[in-house]
């Protein structure tokens, strides 16, 4: 699908750009090559790093890509998206003694963009087709990852999308200046050349696919829904315009919003990632101040720091220990301010209201849990939280014939993790059938 | 501050650094600029009858990020008319009086040696070097190191040089022969004053695998060249030592092969050479280099009391010996620094794969291999090592397996995390004692 180039998102860059050759091959050369590598244990994957990276030094970059790949089939988005500070860099022995750690990320990027590129031959062929298929719902990490290890091996593999276009978060959500949508969307058109089919705007449990139905046409079925909806505050003026859910506002400025807007005070709510990326998004993109309100202190956040730290550094204010508790509208409804209320242990403190004027808010304070699609299917269980349970070894449901991963059943973690949760379906199905 | 200035054979320099004959020694402008930045000598790029050269000329073997490692030519002697290079020659001994300015040649017959030599003296040169070295071209023309490999030749062809020279003689070795002494003994025959190697090492640097052509390529063909540069080090500090020890060659050395800073001249005159001649380093950053070299060659001898240069020269020749000669009774084992370790277990994978499987890590006891010598199970010490910034992946040395080869040592990135400790060991004892004595059987062998 192709997607317009004048897209709001589009008016940001990345900000780690693919590294030269010269650049990976000097990166590439630093690496210690350790033995028993920690940064091999802190993937999700369990990516060989070092293999890899000593693979770019020695120029076989053919094989870098093939060694990433067989532990994390969207090794190229993962590459981009990974908060490798938390991960494989931050435990680089390098990082210990105080040096300059190896630029894991960029350099997986470098040899899984190089190997994937269209004019490059072909990295993998898929095996003769087998008499088994699988149907995956959600066309995010998960599945993709699950179904293209599953077409690798000869399994047919359909995805069912709710949405127009699949890539899941990948295309809807991630921080621009990390991954564009369209680098997202090249990632499925590879996915799709192993043979994996996908439907979009095709909803289970709705549009007359129901669970029975792919039960019954399907050998497995594979749930990567993800999360839902953006959670609301719940308090007074939050319905109506200027007031928008942060994922909602996110894919609407990924895919949809044209270049030019221009962005006034805006005010976002919530302490994780997500509301991070939010702020700096509206940052980068001009906004005149961005303002986070979280309800307990700074420490307290969910967000990563070194994501807060790039947040203030391109101006994001963070106001700790308040909480939203209404949103102040103008007579013909235009939004004018958030009011809060000061916080203690992330109690509000009466009498302590106050406005922070604004023209936007975004509240990024979670998203909605995917239950409903449970029932569709006798055995799989939700959790306290709303979270499908599983498995997390093989994906394996109460239902000997559904599995899932990813952020359905984790209540929202990295990209990679979803991968591994899709991979490990995939391989513990493909050993099932002795493929 | 240390005197360096030297004496090699009657030539006085200001200090033992000179240009070795390649290109940076191609004309007068820039052995001028040269002699600015500091050198206190150069061998002039080789004369002789004008060449015709080849494009490309260089080569190169790059060691990681590291550019220029190894340096392998194909370029031939001089390709300007003698008597430009003359000329130039005489205009620089005008305006650089004190600084060393030899004459590299080469040629064929008597009568073409007895010109150029006296054309080359007439112009001012302090000595001639008699290239008997070069190992690409000049050779299939029956000159440069297809002299050097034929001891009967070059000594005599270096008796013809000294019938006509009036200024010292050296002669420069190729490394390129199976015995170095023996060329040594008879650049000493033909009475040459003074000897210069190494000249470069013959080589074929690369193959460019798409075109399927030895490197460096020149249209579709390659041939041979000479490899240079800090790679071939430890090959020139070799065939030095083993003629520096020998007792029929006194006459002075001056030292070649991939010197690169004050550290390496400074293990070249340990090793015998009165002066040392510098290429590669300076093709790769230019005669800038010469001031940390005297700098640091200069603190060098201030921090060890030496007075002169002259006290370094030869210091190390005593302690090369023979294998057999070397203590069987000297131990040493692999610590390692918990504090300093970064965990990255380079040394685990080095000692078992390629050394003698004795570094574990994991606070448990650890089965040794099969054919080990200490009996039992190897144990980690007590207290376990925690690591400050390896925590618990600290290695740990089974020490009564190690045979103290610095291997671990070698690998470590951390410098001073692993160190060698000398340990008590055997009375002392050489093989060649044992030989001596009948003491030499090694139960296994062949007949047992």
């Amino acid at each position: 699908m192709a997607l317009p180039q004048d897209r709001l998102e589009n008016a940001l860059d990345d900000k780690k750009p693919t590294f030269s050759e010269s650049e990976a091959r000097a990166e590439a050369e630093r690496c210690l090559y350790c033995a028993d590598a920690p940064c091999i244990k802190a993937c999700p994957t369990e990516i060989d790093i070092p293999t890899f990276i000593k693979k770019i030094a020695s120029g076989n970059v053919r094989g870098s890509a093939k060694t990433i790949f067989d532990q994390n089939l969207l090794g190229y988005s993962c590459s981009r998206v990974c908060p490798v500070e938390e991960l494989c860099v931050g435990d680089c022995v390098y990082t210990g003694w105080g040096r300059d750690p190896i630029p894991i990320g960029r350099l997986q990027r470098y040899a899984t963009e190089k190997a994937t590129k269209p004019e490059e031959k072909a990295l993998f062929t898929p095996k003769a087709r087998k008499d088994k298929k699988v149907a995956l719902i959600g066309a995010g990490p998960a599945s993709l990852a699950c179904a293209g290890y599953l077409a690798l091996e000869g399994v047919e593999a359909i995805i069912f999308e709710k949405r127009a276009v699949a890539g899941g978060l990948n295309t809807t959500g991630i921080a621009p200046y990390k991954l564009h949508a369209q680098d997202a969307l090249h990632e499925v058109e590879w996915v799709q050349s192993f043979g994996v089919k996908i439907e979009t705007g095709v909803e289970v449990g709705k549009d007359h696919l129901t669970g029975q139905k792919l039960l019954d046409a399907y050998d497995a079925v594979f749930i990567g829904v993800g999360l839902g909806e953006d959670t609301k505050l719940g308090v007074p003026g939050e319905d109506g315009p200027g007031v928008v859910g942060a994922t909602a506002w996110i894919e609407e400025m990924k895919l949809h919003k044209k270049q030019g807007e221009k962005l006034g005070h805006v005010v976002v709510v919530g302490g994780g990632n997500t509301a991070i990326d939010v702020a700096r998004e509206c940052a980068l993109l001009g906004a005149a101040s961005v303002t986070m309100v979280y309800r307990r202190s700074a420490k307290e956040m969910s967000g990563y720091a070194h994501e807060m730290e790039g947040a203030r550094v391109e101006g994001v204010q963070l106001v700790e220990s308040a909480q939203p508790v209404g949103f102040v509208r103008s007579a013909q409804g235009e939004l004018t301010a958030i009011r809060v209320a000061r916080t203690e242990g992330g109690k509000n403190i009466p009498g302590t209201e106050y406005e922070i004027p604004c023209d936007l808010a975004a509240v990024a304070i979670g998203q909605s849990k995917l239950r409903a699609l449970a029932s569709e299917f006798p055995g799989v269980e939700v959790d306290a939280r709303g979270c499908l349970k599983a498995d997390p070894a093989t994906g394996r449901t109460g239902n000997a014939k559904v599995f899932t991963g990813g952020d359905c059943v984790n209540g929202g973690k990295e990209v990679v993790n979803a991968v591994a949760d899709g991979r490990n379906a995939a391989r513990t199905l493909l050993a099932a059938w002795g493929f | 501050m240390a005197d360096l200035s030297i004496d090699f054979c009657g030539i006085k320099s200001p200090n033992p650094f000179w240009l070795a004959s390649a290109p940076p020694t191609n004309t007068g402008e820039q052995i001028m600029r040269a002699f600015d930045a500091g050198w206190g000598g150069a061998v002039w790029k080789t004369l002789g009858d004008p060449i015709v050269n080849v494009t490309s000329r260089f080569g190169a073997v790059d060691l990681g990020t590291y550019k220029m490692m190894g340096l392998n030519n194909i370029e031939l002697i001089t390709d300007r008319p003698l008597e430009v290079n003359l000329r130039e020659i005489r205009e620089v001994k005008r305006r650089y009086p004190k600084h060393v300015i030899i004459a590299s040649l080469m040629t064929e017959t008597k009568e073409d040696w007895r010109v150029l030599i006296q054309k080359c003296e007439d112009a001012g040169a302090d000595g001639l070097e008699l290239n008997f070295g070069c190992p690409h071209g000049m050779c299939e023309r029956g000159m440069g190191s297809s002299v050097g490999q034929e001891p009967k030749l070059l000594a005599e062809i270096t008796a013809w040089t000294k019938e006509f020279a009036k200024t010292p003689v050296l002669v420069k070795l190729t490394p390129n022969t199976g015995d170095i002494v023996e060329a040594g003994l008879a650049a000493v025959a033909g009475g040459g004053d003074g000897i210069s190697l190494i000249n470069t090492v013959k080589s074929i640097v690369g193959v460019d695998l798409d075109r399927m052509v030895p490197l460096p390529r020149v249209g579709n063909a390659s041939t041979n060249g000479g490899y240079c540069g800090p790679a071939v080090k430890p090959i020139a500090l070799h065939l030095l030592a083993a003629l520096a020890r020998e007792e029929g060659i006194k006459i002075p050395i001056s030292g070649i092969g991939g010197i690169s800073n004050w550290r390496d001249a400074a293990e070249f005159i340990a090793l015998g050479s009165t002066s040392v001649q510098v290429c590669t380093a300076v093709m790769h950053y230019g005669y800038r280099i010469v001031e940390d070299m005297i700098e640091g060659l200069s603190n060098f001898l201030d921090e060890k009391g030496m007075k002169s240069v002259n006290e370094l020269r030869g210091k190390a020749v005593g302690n090369y010996q023979e294998w057999g000669d070397l203590d069987l009774g000297y131990k040493l084992i692999a610590k390692i620094d918990a504090e300093k370790c970064i965990g990255c277990q380079l040394c685990v994978t080095a000692c078992h794969d390629g050394a003698h499987q004795c570094i574990f890590t994991g606070n448990e006891e650890k089965t040794r291999p099969p054919h080990a010598h200490a009996h039992g199970k190897a144990t980690p010490p007590t207290p376990f090592p925690i690591g400050k910034i390896a925590g618990p992946r600290v290695p740990w040395v089974d020490e009564p397996e190690c045979v103290g080869c610095n291997l671990c040592q070698l690998v470590c990135p951390v410098s001073g995390c692993i160190t060698m400790q000398e340990v008590p060991g055997g009375a002392a004892d050489t093989w060649n004692a044992r030989v001596r004595e009948g003491r030499n059987k090694v139960p296994g062998g062949i007949h047992d």
